[in-house]
């Protein structure tokens, strides 16, 4: 994996230490006030590619755990299948849904309901978790409880606080206090809530334009356009720049926003290996050469999907390499930023920011306004024709209703505030915590021994946990010891390669990753989580002390 | 047998008692003798078949372990002849350049301010705003206002997360469990976007194979989830059910003919259609719909809040029970005055899209501001029946006040808020689409410099599978006195006249 194609950024410093007196903490969340060091210099950490990182995907696991893997889902399937059969003669009732009914065929099949009813039913309770307030460093989840073996929860109105390594809350502005919401809630007053309107009939505002030119500034774009929600805007725009005749390149591990609105493009599809560069080259080598299938005519265009970081697996794309064959093979090329737009790069501005590479070498650059801004929506940012030709094509500005003054102002205030145009440094402040804590995590749960996919500076952490049955152990350990994780497995990943996934923020504190590791390790010593090869290993202790050396 | 190298010896016992333990361990595979005598006999009454067997399998194994067979007959060509052909390709550029004309954008409405009844352009012209959704003029209500700050304080702006990942936040079950009361269905599922709604939740149900009939009337939204399934698609005419009739009934005889393995049938309709403004007759599709078996999605979007006793939709209007329709799909950000979209019916039907609804699954859930306006508003429906009595006063008097018109057709049915008006082709001599669209805006530019703000409605022409005459689409507000009916409806006459009067035939 492209670890020497990866060396077209320059080689300035990756840390500078700070001169300038201790900035004082700008946080307005009272949980962030924790400040880690002394008063004196302290090192910086900035989100960009150093040379030296490895790649996103260093060891497999042991084979004796891949085979205890398989074997499990065997098992379990076997039984799923074995209690199927007695059920299906004996408790038919259970399955009426299944079969047909007076003439109409089942809602479900019951082959593809067969993963749902056997296998995910059962560990239910590790997802949907209600939850209330503030999705912010801490998250509260109302418990719950269940009689019918995860069929049905009932809440049983005790609430519980847990460090959320859950959501999208890069830059840490989910917030209900502070300038953002102080801004929203003039907003409210003055502009009400929501628009009733598509975009291009009357639904537009003078607040649209402003946060328009604003995204086009942030991301380094001419122009940019706004969506109400960050699916569609994938949904809805693929299809108009592509069509029958074109020829789609997407990752196979795009997000289902791009899989729908590739599919409703009507142009052909074909999917590379995830984030292979090789893959990616030989694929585009056979298609311009022969063309159009069957017929072999030429391809009227070839538009590559990629995204900025990869929400499952945390690898951040090969950009440099994407660009020096954009250049050889003349695809136009579409970037869904959704997860690395804030998160990523010296300023937030995204996988460009982080490469160090001109933002107008990419034709479309599109991203989500849920994650890092703490609102929702998305946008897509390009030149100014293709903008106004997406204005009138796009099936969201023409029919959708157009985003609504709250959320815009959201965006607003939060994106002015990543800028450092509320003149505070607060925003850069923001980021360097989060490229602080991302390095910190990931690292030094390597360093305790667990297999870790994802770059060095990703703050998307998926830990694999491999075993189907460590699943739902390893969700319920953490809510035990009040830590909100997200599991995902298969079909979300490989069979094989389920996992933890956590999302750190700006809004935690060292001391929270403190903890993390502490619960990480006490977890990963009851499951056998610890898996990985390398003989270096850290104790605990040895992280906690000397964690911080070597990012 | 005697050696002198005792290892040799070894090696002798070692195999002989493993080749007879493999043979007694073949042996008690079931049906292992069967195999071996099926060999043997075949062996001795033709040695020949026994190469040829052999040669059969070691081809499967061979075909087995070779790359697929790819049918997309690729040409070989010399790695020299690819560089060429990479070289010499060009493609078209990635959107066509526009014209001035094309380039519209700027003829759309920058509103400065609160959206509403009133609203104000940049420029500082006050308007009457008669194209926004906003039916029951709950868009600048102030409890609505204030429920919404108290959310905030509470919960932030966005969710950060999908429903699956914590991002069911409790006023979303809350507004769900609002929204199924008032219809009286058993569930219901909030999306975050009106429009990505029913294009998730039909591909969430129907796959390939399955069969869908549906509406030709039906909006963009439903075009697009009917792509996306890969269902088969039948196609009836705009609300004319001895055409739906028709068309299952062909279905059936082809059933019978091919007989075809039972699929999964939908029929899909509109409640109150977008692009005509006219309601579906609810009784006699869900006559159908039992008779051939089949199961309703319904896109009440617009419906909902406007239509019914209590405003709760087309059930409601013809009074239905609820549970009749299958699937009830409708949109927060019309008479709700929010954003977002639900869809409501059996716990089966929810469930599973919790589970299955790409749009659903795969994206962050509705800001709880939002929903929480959603909840309000439908609180104030509920409170103020006055609200709809306004509503269905005011689009009386407006259809009454342009009954007479010269130039333009009233197109919609007499209880809907929504009107589309388009040009009367036996008075006025028009060209193709583009020139229709014209005047009509024509027709808005000049309603606009009388202080009303009219909309064409605006489509994606290459896109919609069925032509739609160009109109100008109204939306009838509750919030409008009578006076601002009467000038609204003075001034879009002045302008069909003054734009179309020396088109007349
Ligand atoms: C790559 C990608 N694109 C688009 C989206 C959809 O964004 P939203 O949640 O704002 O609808 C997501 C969300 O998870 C995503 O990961
Ligand atoms: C754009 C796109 N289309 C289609 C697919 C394949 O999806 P499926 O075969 O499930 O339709 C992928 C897979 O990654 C994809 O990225």
């Amino acid at each position: 994996m492209g670890k020497g194609s990866r060396t077209k950024v320059s080689t300035a410093q990756n840390f500078q230490l700070s001169t300038s007196e201790s900035s004082s903490d700008h946080f307005t969340s009272s949980a962030m006030k924790v400040e880690q060091e002394g008063p004196a210099k302290k090192q910086r950490y900035v989100s960009k590619r150093r040379e030296d990182d490895p790649g996103w995907k260093e060891e497999e696991p042991p084979y004796y755990f891949l085979f205890t893997t398989y074997l499990s889902y065997l098992v379990l399937i076997c039984f799923g299948h074995l209690r199927d059969f007695f059920g299906k003669r004996f408790l038919s009732k259970n399955y009426k849904h299944l079969k047909e009914q007076n003439g109409y065929a089942p809602l479900n099949s019951d082959f593809d309901n067969f993963y749902v009813r056997r296998l995910k039913l059962r560990i239910n309770d590790c997802f949907n978790r209600p939850v209330t307030g503030v999705p912010g460093r801490k998250i509260t989840l109302l418990e719950r409880e269940t009689k019918d073996y995860c069929k049905t929860f009932q809440l049983t109105g005790t609430k519980r606080d847990c460090l959320n390594l859950s959501s999208y809350n890069y830059l840490g502005f989910a917030q209900s206090q502070g300038p953002c919401a102080d801004a929203v809630e003039q907003t409210v007053r003055k502009y009400g809530i929501s628009t009733c309107s598509p975009r291009n009939e009357v639904g537009t505002s003078n607040l649209h334009l402003q946060v328009e030119s604003l995204v086009a500034k942030f991301v380094g774009k001419p122009a940019a356009m706004l969506i109400s929600m960050g699916y569609a805007t994938n949904s809805t725009t693929i299809p108009a720049l592509a069509s029958k005749g074109c020829l789609i390149i997407s990752d196979e591990l795009n997000h289902s926003s791009i899989v729908f609105g590739s599919r409703l493009a009507g142009a052909f599809i074909r999917v590379f290996k995830h984030n292979n560069m090789t893959d990616l080259e030989s694929l585009l080598k056979e298609c311009i050469s022969q063309g159009q299938p069957r017929t072999h005519r030429p391809w009227k265009k070839i538009l590559l999907i990629v995204e900025g970081l990869y929400s499952m697996e945390g690898s951040i794309c090969n950009l440099p390499k994407i660009i020096e064959l954009k250049k050889k093979y003349k695809f136009y090329l579409y970037v869904d930023e959704a997860h690395s737009i804030g998160a990523l790069g010296p300023h937030g501005r995204g996988v460009c920011d982080y490469y160090g590479i001109d933002p107008n070498e990419v034709d479309i650059l599109m991203g989500t306004l849920t994650k890092s801004f703490g609102a929702a929506g998305g946008y897509i940012a390009a030149d100014k024709n293709i903008i106004n030709h997406l204005r009138l094509t796009n099936h969201a500005t023409i029919y959708a209703e157009s985003m609504t003054p709250i959320v815009l102002q959201q965006i607003y205030t939060s994106m002015s505030i990543i800028m450092g145009e509320d003149g505070t440094n607060e925003g850069q402040e923001r980021l360097e915590r989060l490229a602080f804590n991302s390095r910190y995590l990931s690292t030094n749960l390597r360093r305790l021994g667990f297999i870790v996919y994802g770059d060095r500076d990703s703050p998307i952490i998926p830990l694999l946990l491999f075993n189907p049955a460590k699943i739902p152990a390893f969700s319920r350990e953490c809510l035990k010891r009040n830590l909100a994780v997200v599991v995902v497995a298969y079909p979300a990943t490989p069979m094989i390669s389920s996992r933890a996934r956590f999302c750190i923020s700006a809004a935690h504190t060292k001391e929270d990753i403190d903890e993390i590791l502490k619960i990480c390790n006490e977890i990963g010593d009851i499951l056998q989580l610890k898996l990985s090869s390398n003989k270096i290993r850290y104790t605990i202790e040895e992280v906690l002390r000397d964690g911080e050396n070597n990012l | 047998m005697e050696t002198a190298y005792p290892p040799l010896n070894e090696l002798f016992v070692f195999l002989n008692t493993t080749i007879t333990q493999i043979s007694i361990f073949y042996s008690h595979i079931p049906g292992s003798g069967i195999l071996l005598k099926y060999i043997k006999n075949s062996h001795q009454n033709d040695p020949f078949r026994t190469i040829l067997e052999l040669l059969l399998v070691f081809f499967a194994i061979i075909y087995l372990f070779t790359k697929k067979y790819r049918t997309d007959n690729l040409i070989e060509l010399t790695p020299q002849e690819v560089e060429e052909l990479v070289d010499e390709w060009q493609p078209e550029p990635l959107v066509p350049q526009l014209s001035d004309e094309e380039n519209e954008f700027d003829k759309i409405p920058v509103i400065n301010g609160p959206q509403g009844p009133r609203v104000k352009l940049v420029n500082g012209k006050p308007l009457l705003n008669i194209s926004s959704f906003d039916f029951l003029g709950l868009l600048s209500h102030d409890s609505i206002k204030e429920k919404a700050i108290k959310t905030l304080r509470e919960y932030g702006v966005g969710s950060c997360g999908p429903p699956g990942f914590y991002g069911t936040v409790d006023v979303h079950t809350e507004i769900e469990r609002k929204i199924s009361d008032f219809l009286g269905t058993e569930d219901t599922i909030i999306y975050s976007q009106g429009f990505s709604t029913i294009n998730s939740a039909i591909p969430s149900f129907c796959k390939r194979g399955d069969i869908i009939v549906a509406d030709e009337g039906c909006n963009f939204s439903i075009q697009k989830g009917l792509q996306i399934s890969r269902s088969i698609i039948k196609w009836y005419k705009h609300n004319n059910m001895e055409d739906l009739e028709r068309v299952l009934r062909k279905i059936k005889d082809e059933d019978i003919e091919t007989g075809r393995r039972l699929t999964r049938r939908f029929i899909v309709s509109e409640g109150l259609f977008e692009n005509y403004g006219d309601i579906t007759p609810l009784p006699n599709l869900i006559e159908l719909k039992k008779k051939f078996k089949y199961r309703l999605i319904l896109d009440e979007s617009l419906s909902f809040g406007t239509l019914g006793k209590r405003g709760a939709g087309l059930t409601d209007y013809f009074d239905i029970d609820p549970n009749q329709v299958d699937m009830i799909v409708g949109s927060m950000c019309y008479s709700i005055a929010s954003s977002g979209g639900f869809c409501s019916g059996s716990f089966e039907i929810t469930e599973h899209q919790r589970i299955s609804g790409p749009a659903y699954c795969y994206s962050a859930s509705l800001p709880a501001m939002l929903t929480v306006a959603a909840t309000e508003s439908l609180k104030l429906l509920k409170q103020n029946p006055l609200l709809l009595s306004t509503l269905k006063f005011n689009t009386l008097l407006f259809k009454q006040l342009l009954h007479n018109i010269k130039y333009l057709l009233l197109n919609g049915s007499a209880d809907s808020p929504v009107i589309h008006l388009r040009i009367d082709e036996g008075i006025v001599r028009v060209g193709d689409i583009e020139d229709k669209e014209k005047c009509l805006q024509d027709i808005v530019d000049e309603a606009m410099n009388n202080g009303v703000l009219l909309t064409r409605a605006k489509y994606n022409r290459t896109q919609e599978l069925f032509s739609i005459e160009p109109s100008i689409r109204i939306c009838i507000s509750a919030s409008f006195n009578k006076k601002e009916i009467e000038k609204t409806a003075s001034v879009i006459k002045s302008a069909a006249t003054k734009v179309l009067k020396n088109r007349v035939h």
